[in-house]
């Protein structure tokens, strides 16, 4: 695998030089391996969406680098529009983004900026709307016509048709339903699946984060708190819980489980995981018929 | 950004100027722009100017903040002066073809750019003291009078107040959804003015979708509380004239006072 973003003492700091500066990010470091799903998790205010802003040049670092596939990306600010294309972004509640007449047109306004046109620019929509599940007769529909979920979907195959190396989802599910969340969730795993590229997932619902986060980067008032992979962040409850962060549900009950001395293995992440340790123990005691 | 610009901007605290009754702020206010176009030589100027200085101390508010407001409104005054500059009549002290300089075109640039900077200092001082909220309820008291020409006084009070109210979050959501279509490359910095022009639809169309969204919410919420317009309503915050606003009328009247004595006694070099 090879490095595709690296930070290097990243930190951002805002209003420099008035009376209302505050640091929003603190000498973050870190590497990202290509392929990878990351998990972004942080308390509100810890600046998570900060450093997700900073990966695409959207806000000029303070101090420190972004280096997107070993080049630093501000070091010509003038093709930083080049790096947007790379590093796609996707923002929370991004449905209220779209303004063109159509849906097809709306998911084609950053592949059309890129660049692309003809039949690379249909490729790019109708694989990116395929992603999405958007149905074909809504291409042609105005987005304002979609039903929320919809318009979020259409939003995000917006950013998927620049074909980004990073694509950025920050909290994509929040004020979905859950069924929503859950065909979102999975539709993104499928993407991560087929183009092999780097997702980085923010997010407050941990159950999310651990179903399909390779890593998690786990942000602290500015500072990188910890950055491991997913079973060994939620093993150390203990330290999510001073950062004002939980583990997932199912997770906690296994982990009271093994403290009242039951036999479940440390780590078990998902609901699946869980029934299938469940199940042949509770046959084993004979409680299972 | 945009949320750079400090005209109209209000700054909370506790100073005199804070503390005074803001109708009293509005009606000195006006006549203030009154006295400021009714000084005709530079000794009335500089009573008005001395009033503004007082004003601007007494409201503690950082300097740095009224040198802001005027960044804004620097062009109109360079351009008005020098308009002014080369307008003069009497004896030229230089010329150059039709464009000529006088004694009397220097004074009057000085005279309209002190005018023009001492207007914006003491509106930038009314609205850094006084609250959007105070503002509105202030005007509508200062016209319910016309009520009884049928002026539907509060709505237009309410009005202005929502619009206040909501400037704010308009800016932040510009600044989202201009975040959203950068990173949707969406080019606003180059290109002649049509392509910077056409390159505005993204960011007002979204903008625009969501104001009507949250006008329908605000309408929606205020017909939750039973909102029926200004008929029999009351006031969390009850204005009332104090010692205080009796003292700066007076003050305010020694300085219309002092320029009518200038103006009348002091023979103008215009």
């Amino acid at each position: 695998m090879s490095c595709v973003l690296e930070l290097k003492n990243l930190g951002f700091v805002y209003g420099k030089g008035t009376p209302f500066e505050k640091r929003a990010v603190d000498d973050v470091s870190l590497t990202i391996e290509k392929g990878e799903f990351i998990g972004v998790i942080g308390h509100t205010g810890s600046g998570k969406s900060t450093l997700m802003q900073m990966l695409n040049g959207l806000i000029r670092p303070t101090e420190g680098q972004v280096i997107l596939e070993g080049k630093d990306i501000w070091e010509e600010p003038k093709k930083i529009r080049s790096v947007r294309f790379k590093v796609g972004m996707v923002f929370q509640y991004p449905e209220y983004q779209l303004f063109e007449e159509t849906v097809y047109k709306d998911i084609a306004f950053g592949a059309q900026n890129m660049g692309k046109e003809g039949e690379e620019l249909d490729k790019a929509v109708t694989q990116a709307a395929r992603f999405t599940d958007l149905k074909p007769e809504l291409l042609q529909k105005s987005p304002f016509d979609l039903s929320g979920g919809e318009k979020r979907r259409a939003a995000i195959a917006g950013v998927i048709a620049m074909d980004p190396e990073v694509l950025v989802l920050d909290e994509p599910t929040a004020g979905l339903d859950p069924m929503g969340r859950e065909v979102l969730l999975s539709q993104m795993v499928r993407y991560h699946k087929e183009r092999q590229n780097t997702v980085l997932l923010v997010s407050h619902t941990m159950e999310d984060i651990a179903r399909v986060a390779d890593r998690i980067i786990v942000m602290n008032k500015g500072r990188l708190a910890m950055f491991e992979n997913t079973k060994e962040v939620f093993r150390r409850s203990d330290e999510l819980e001073q950062y004002g962060l939980k583990v997932p549900q199912i997770t906690k009950i296994m982990q009271d489980l093994r403290q009242k001395g039951f036999d479940v293995p440390e780590g078990v992440l998902t609901v699946d995981e869980a029934f299938s340790v469940l199940v042949p123990l509770l046959k084993k005691e004979g409680k299972l018929w | 950004m945009v949320r750079d610009v400090a005209f109209g901007q209000y700054f909370p605290g506790k100073s005199l100027i804070h503390r005074l009754d803001p109708r009293a702020k509005i009606l000195m206010f006006i006549a203030y722009i009154v006295i400021i176009f009714c000084t005709f030589n530079f000794a009335a100027l500089g009573v008005t100017v001395a009033f503004t200085a007082l004003y601007l101390i007494l409201s503690r508010i950082s300097p740095k903040f009224y040198f802001k407001s005027l960044k804004i409104i620097i062009f109109i005054v360079i351009f008005t002066s020098l308009l002014n500059l080369f307008y003069g009549t009497g004896d030229p002290l230089w010329q150059w073809g039709i464009f000529k300089i006088t004694l009397n075109g220097i004074s009057r640039a000085v005279f309209v750019s002190v005018r023009i900077i001492c207007l914006i200092l003491a509106s930038s001082c009314l609205t850094f003291t006084t609250s959007p909220n105070e503002l509105t309820d202030a005007i509508e008291r200062l016209m319910k009078p016309l009520k009884v020409i049928h002026f539907p006084v509060h709505e237009i009070a309410m009005m202005m107040s929502l619009a206040l109210r909501f400037v704010p979050t308009l800016l932040e959501e510009t600044d989202k959804i201009m975040q959203a279509q950068k990173a949707r490359g969406a080019d606003m910095e180059s290109g002649n003015l049509f392509k910077r022009v056409k390159a505005l639809v993204p960011i007002l169309i979204p903008l625009f979708v969501s104001a009507f969204r949250r006008a329908y919410d605000v309408a929606t919420a205020m017909e939750c509380r039973c909102y029926r317009g200004g008929a029999g309503r009351t006031r969390m915050k009850q204005i009332h004239l104090s010692k205080r606003d009796v003292v700066a009328f007076i003050t305010l009247a020694l300085v219309i006072g002092g320029v009518i004595v200038c103006n009348i006694f002091v023979t103008s070099v215009l």
